[in-house]
């Protein structure tokens, strides 16, 4: 049986039907058509599909949609504003921390996630913050840079 | 990448139900007990995902169940836990950091902040993994869980909740409402820790885990000893060889690590894709030696003006 599901994603108001079954990334990408998000393992293992939820960071591949009722949904593509980039994604650009880029929209909810509740943290605490979310490409250090060059840059 | 529809079983007719409170989800509970509660997820649909098992056809969603979430600081120094407190608010809790360390040492451990954040103790207890990492922390602390049945409430103690992987005692038709830590009553100062050994720091399983609580005088004389396990049995065990040659004894090195050694009497592991049997049991002694010394030295600290 489907059931009406009411998601609001970065700021915008959706309404689907579906079935109890499906998860969140699954709806952000097939109902929604926001393809920023990405399907690694599907295993809850890789933080590919790692959106925010009220702010906090959720593996959306495993996550049944329906309990995703009533909370503020951001993803990749509510980072940028007015055309103009995140300071989060334009240092990944500057400091090398995007290759293949299959695993950047995860790194960048997680990072994002991490400087709003923490607007300074140490190198240590990133590298913990972002444990959930593999990169296959840079060895993590231009991620990391990247993180600690926009906490500092915003003050 | 195949799409989501494409792996999903369709046949599957499934149904959902949201309760808007607590009674609600028990009198549902209580009428379709072939339902399989959802909170986090990070285990059902895991498993599901992961083709382990298949998402269960009736599915009742707690998450939003107000009265369930929480950490309370109850009379006499008890402690109430939500069954919605995820790992998360057990990492951050002052109170647990205080005086159930080793419970927020392993709640520190779970996957990453997106499990622990989403991730609830209830679920992880229900579960009944052998390698939860709550499980040997809550053993001893001689935690119990409150169940809500047809008859009201009823407490049992968490070893004697979980009795077997994936298995636990909960009635059909029960749903666990709060784990409840009493105050613990030892001579003394107390410390506790919990120790994993892991392959890497983050979205990891315990290849084996030891939680510790010690008691000392100032003499080192050991007042109370208690030790889990975590991984090397068919559910999470206290080791109580270990403890009886703590309890009494001067802490020295020596006994340290003989008691240390005394802990592979408790344990049954297995071979699986994470370790062989025989490289869980070579590893519980170096565990466990690690959770006492770092309980040891938690309990010294605070005899330490």
């Amino acid at each position: 049986m489907r059931y009406p599901l009411a998601l609001v994603v970065n700021g915008v108001a959706y309404q689907v039907e579906i079935e109890p079954h499906r998860n969140l990334l699954s709806v952000i990408r097939g109902e929604l058509g926001l393809t920023g998000t990405k399907e690694g393992c599907d295993d809850s293992e890789c933080g590919a599909c790692m959106v925010l939820m009220a702010g906090r960071p959720v593996n959306s591949c495993s996550f049944l949609a329906l309990q995703a009722g009533g909370q503020p949904i951001q993803t990749v593509e509510g980072l940028a504003m007015n055309g103009q980039l995140h300071p989060l994604q334009k240092a990944f650009l500057a400091e090398g921390g995007v290759q293949c880029g299959f695993c950047t929209p995860g790194m960048l909810m997680s990072a994002a996630s991490l400087l709003d509740r923490n607007p300074h943290p140490s190198e240590d605490e990133i590298k913990r913050y972002l444990g959930g979310n593999l990169c296959r490409c840079t060895g993590y250090a231009g991620i990391v840079r990247a993180v600690l060059k926009t906490a500092a840059a915003a003050g | 990448m195949g799409g989501d529809e494409a792996r999903a079983p369709a046949v599957i007719d499934r149904s959902y139900f949201q309760p808007a409170d607590l009674k609600q989800a028990r009198s549902f509970i209580a009428k379709h007990q072939d339902t399989k509660v959802v909170a986090g997820g990070t285990d059902l649909v895991v498993a599901a995902r992961s083709g382990k098992s298949t998402l269960p056809g009736s599915l009742m969603a707690i998450h939003n169940l107000k009265e369930l979430a929480g950490i309370e600081e109850g009379r006499g120094g008890r402690l109430k836990i939500g069954a919605l407190a995820t790992h998360g608010d057990l990492e951050e809790s002052t109170v647990l950091q205080r005086n159930w360390t080793a419970l927020s040492d392993a709640s520190a451990l779970v996957g990453s902040p997106a499990t622990r954040h989403i991730g609830t103790v209830g679920g992880n207890i229900c579960n009944a993994s052998p390698a939860m990492e709550l499980g040997s922390p809550l053993l001893i602390f001689e935690a119990e869980v409150e169940l809500a049945g047809k008859g009201g409430l009823r407490r049992v103690p968490f070893g004697s909740f979980v009795v077997g992987p994936g298995e636990t005692t909960a009635r059909p038709g029960e749903l666990l409402t709060a784990v409840l830590l009493p105050r613990l009553k030892v001579r003394g100062t107390a410390g506790s820790a919990y120790i994993r050994l892991e392959y890497r720091r983050a979205m990891e399983i315990a290849i084996v885990g030891a939680a510790a609580l010690i008691a000392v005088d100032r003499s080192r004389r050991c007042k109370e000893a208690r030790v889990g396990l975590t991984a090397v049995a068919p559910t999470c065990v206290r080791a109580s060889d270990t403890e009886e040659m703590l309890r009494g004894a001067v802490l020295d090195s020596e006994l340290l690590n003989r008691a240390a050694a005394a802990a592979t009497r408790a344990c049954s592991p297995i071979d699986d894709v994470r370790a062989s049997a025989d490289y869980r049991l070579a590893m519980v002694q170096v565990i466990v030696l690690r959770a006492i010394t770092r309980a040891l030295d938690r309990a010294l600290a605070q005899s330490t003006p």
